[in-house]
């Protein structure tokens, strides 16, 4: 590796004050002349965080007798893990509550802040973005780095995309609760919101190029495609979907460039890619590195990586309209949606193919490691999310499944099982891997993680089917005189105990991810492992496996 | 072709990506502009008046998207429980669309008149007194809320740039109009009817009283009581030259 300390470093130096400077001053614009109380509060923030920011980096100026830049750049990714597990357990908590709401409505508390409608972009953001996005920077960071035999770039780039990254989770959050939000689902945060994140993903995707450009070894590795092509195509989602003209650049209201039909054709171009981008080609880069490493068994099939990659991420774009079957949207774009909403089943079985056969020679660690059980059975419901969507995507399905809780149960086998335990799995591996630790604090505790989350997403998507199918069902239902059957309120009602059912299966969802945090915390704090005999050596950081020689990364 | 040239180049595996990823999106949203039967010509669309704005903006604020649809299918179930199936033009001036993607309450697409506003008023204040077995959120702070309309012609100007053909002569008498709106019987309550036809007129809210000024309620209501009832159906032929 490069040792790249040289002038530069001074440079960057004053950039991230300068940065952090013009920052502060935005903030401080929309803290005194900001028209909304919302705004006024954010800007506040913003300028507090660029102060402290601006601080730390004008009190920890580059040394350049003593300072030697070498080995991996791990100290964001550090806070972007544990940004991970806290933003997972907030999500999963959220989410939740909104679950036990739908079941007791009386638990809205008929506040503005605490109603349905306002939380419900705050769960979603909050796993996806919050949980989801940090375990993919941290994942992709550490991946990148080790893959290229090369360091992240820079000084504070890095440090700027998780911090930046985590800024712009509390300004959407703070702004939902006050009723700021664009409307459009995933994308709900608005104009100023999405500026900065705009920023801080173009200063992702340099800080990955960045590594890539470095790197030690010939060929870029099969994670490192999926993470490339999830960051750029994210950017161009978002960029796309978020085009908008404020109402007042001191305010916080904005309105979309692209109204109705074709806003409606925008949006779910964005949103079905946010699950194909972020939630899929992102989390695959992670199975791409974790599965491999844990298992210590190379990628099944090479061959199959490049078919997967590409046809997966040409498929993908082409499936947002089959959100929009029998709507205003023209049918020859229906259709087409749908038709490549099918053929997208091929390029995500022959990825779960590749995951699932990694472990050829090693299927005896699912029953002994559970961390490979989480990595292992995350690419299970993949394949089974990734054989429901186009399932779901046929027009005839479609108009059954549509609007109804099935939808909900989909998105949650996806997100519960494949986003969620991969995740999991992932953190579990790297937290020992980055605070130099001979495993995890306890992998007993994994096991009650495993058990508890896997209950949990049975009862949800269960309860779901049952929910979305009755309804659908109901809502088409004729009586012997050819009138509609039942009152919409009737189809409500009947949902009542499967709620009760999802919000039990939340909870223990929910207890899960409070397991994995206390685990992740007593691994950090340094404490004794308890069942380090039961870990694989694998569990341990690269520097402290038996048997190998510590090989600095230069 | 040999793949090592993208594996070996983060550049062009970059580029690559992007460009395989830019075709779907712009084979399916392009045309959507310029094709002419994307959006149906209809009689009868008009933009919001300045108090359905309003309105319409306190739905998106409360996120009403997550459980209410605006957009009935082209099937025979739910046209007979909603109404005539949702046209494109129906939806032409909403920045943005408020089709939604999920039916926890039923769709709204067509709700404007199908309850009385003292239902609205009570049902939003507290849902289960009007529908037992209902799991909506109460709204009783929308009633206690005064409307702030302060920059509801900033908001129309905004949109007028955006395409929505907003006059001039709305836009000046913005302020006006939404008090108009709940002033029944007013000269400037005629005014607004000749720039907003088919436009609702009157108290949505309830409070009896001389010059008492808009709430949030109202301008909810009034949002709700026009939906899906604009478009003049007796003049709509779906096969015939509302498609050219």
């Amino acid at each position: 590796m490069h040792d790249v300390l040289d002038e530069r470093s001074g440079l960057s130096d004053s950039l991230a004050l300068i940065s952090a400077v013009i920052t502060g001053a935005i903030g401080l614009v929309f803290a005194v002349a900001g028209e909304e109380g919302i705004l006024r509060l954010q800007g506040l923030l913003v300028l507090a965080a660029s102060v402290a920011a601006g601080l730390y980096i004008a009190t920890h100026p580059t040394d350049f007798r003593q300072e030697k830049r070498s080995g991996y750049f791990d100290g964001p990714i550090r806070v972007a893990t544990i940004a991970c597990v806290f933003w997972g357990v907030v999500g999963f908590l959220v989410g939740d509550i909104l679950a036990w709401q739908l079941s007791f409505p009386a638990l809205n508390f008929d506040l503005p802040w605490t109603n349905f409608g306002r939380l419900r972009p705050v769960h979603t953001s909050a796993v996806i973005f919050a949980f989801g996005g940090n375990a993919l920077i941290a994942t992709s960071l550490y991946v990148v780095q080790r893959t290229s035999q090369a360091r992240l770039p820079g000084k504070w780039a890095p440090w700027f995309v998780v911090w930046g990254y985590q800024l712009f989770i509390v300004i959407a959050a703070s702004g939902y609760l006050m009723g700021v939000t664009q409307s459009k689902e995933y994308a709900e945060p608005e104009w100023y919101a999405d500026i900065w994140l705009t920023v801080v993903w173009v200063t992702y995707l340099l800080v990955f190029l960045g590594t890539l450009k470095g790197r030690q070894e010939p060929h870029i590795y099969v994670a490192n495609w999926f993470f490339l092509g999830f960051i750029a195509t994210v950017a161009m989602l978002h960029l796309v979907n978020n085009l908008a003209l404020p109402v007042s650049f001191l305010g916080t209201q904005s309105y979309p460039l692209f109204p109705g039909v074709q806003g409606a054709m925008t949006q779910w171009w964005y949103g079905h890619n946010a699950v194909g981008f972020f939630l899929t080609a992102g989390f695959l880069g992670i199975m791409y590195y974790f599965i491999p490493k844990r298992a210590e068994r190379p990628v099944y099939s090479y061959r199959l990586s490049i078919v997967h990659f590409w046809s997966l991420i040409f498929l993908y774009i082409w499936a947002g309209p089959h959100h929009l079957h029998y709507t205003a949207l023209p049918e020859w774009t229906q259709t087409l949606g749908m038709t490549f909403s099918i053929m997208l089943w091929m390029p995500s079985w022959g990825g779960m193919i590749n995951g699932l056969m990694t472990l050829s020679g090693a299927w005896d660690k699912l029953r002994t490691d559970p961390v490979i059980r989480l990595l292992v059975v995350s690419v299970a419901f993949y394949g089974m999310s990734t054989f429901e969507g186009p399932l779901m995507s046929i027009k005839e399905v479609n108009s059954l499944s549509h609007y109804t809780d099935w939808t909900i149960g989909h998105v949650h086998s996806g997100a519960l099982g494949w986003v969620g335990m991969i995740s999991f799995g992932a953190v579990y591996c790297l937290v020992p891997w980055l605070w130099k630790r001979q495993g995890l604090y306890s992998i007993k505790l994994v096991e009650w993680h495993f058990w508890l989350a896997m209950i949990g997403i049975v009862l949800y998507i269960s309860s779901m089917w049952v929910a979305g199918i009755t309804q659908g069902l109901m809502w088409r239902a004729y009586d012997r005189l050819g009138f509609l059957k039942y009152s919409f309120i009737e189809t409500v009602e009947a949902l009542h105990w499967p709620y009760v059912i999802r919000a039990t299966g939340g909870v223990l969802f929910l207890l899960g991810g409070l397991i994995m945090a206390y685990n992740v915390w007593r691994t950090i704090r340094g404490d004794q492992l308890v069942d380090v005999r039961d870990q694989p050596p694998v569990a341990a950081a690269p520097e402290l496996r038996p048997g190998v020689v510590a090989v600095p990364a230069e | 072709m040999n793949h090592a040239i993208f594996e070996r180049n983060s550049i062009i595996l970059l580029i690559g990506a992007l460009i395989v990823v830019s075709i779907g999106g712009i084979v399916e949203i392009a045309p959507l502009f310029y094709v002419q039967s994307t959006i149906e010509k209809v009689q009868g669309m008009r933009p919001y008046s300045p108090l359905e704005l309003a309105g319409r903006d306190i739905y998106v604020r409360e996120g009403c998207y997550n459980c209410h649809s605006q957009m009935i299918r082209s099937l025979r179930d739910e046209i007979e429980r909603y109404g005539h199936y949702s046209l494109a033009a129906e939806s032409m001036y909403d920045y943005p669309f408020q089709w939604g993607s999920k039916r926890t309450g039923p769709d709204l697409a067509r709700v404007g008149g199908k309850y009385s506003d003292a239902w609205h008023v009570e049902h939003l204040r507290d849902p289960r007194s009007v529908v037992p077995a209902s799991i909506m959120p109460g709204y009783p702070f929308l009633d206690k809320t005064l409307l702030d309309y302060s920059n509801i012609s900033q908001r129309m100007k905004t949109l007028k740039e955006l395409g929505v053909p907003y006059t001039d002569e709305m836009i000046a008498s913005a302020d006006e109009d939404v008090v108009a709106q709940i002033s029944p019987d007013s000269k400037e309550a005629k005014a607004l009817l000749a720039r907003y036809p088919k436009a609702q007129v009157r108290k949505f809210d309830g409070q009896a009283g001389e010059n008492i000024p808009p709430t949030e309620l109202d301008a909810v209501i009034a949002y709700l009581q026009m939906l899906g009832t604009l478009v003049d159906f007796t003049k709509f032929d779906a096969s015939g030259p509302n498609l050219r």
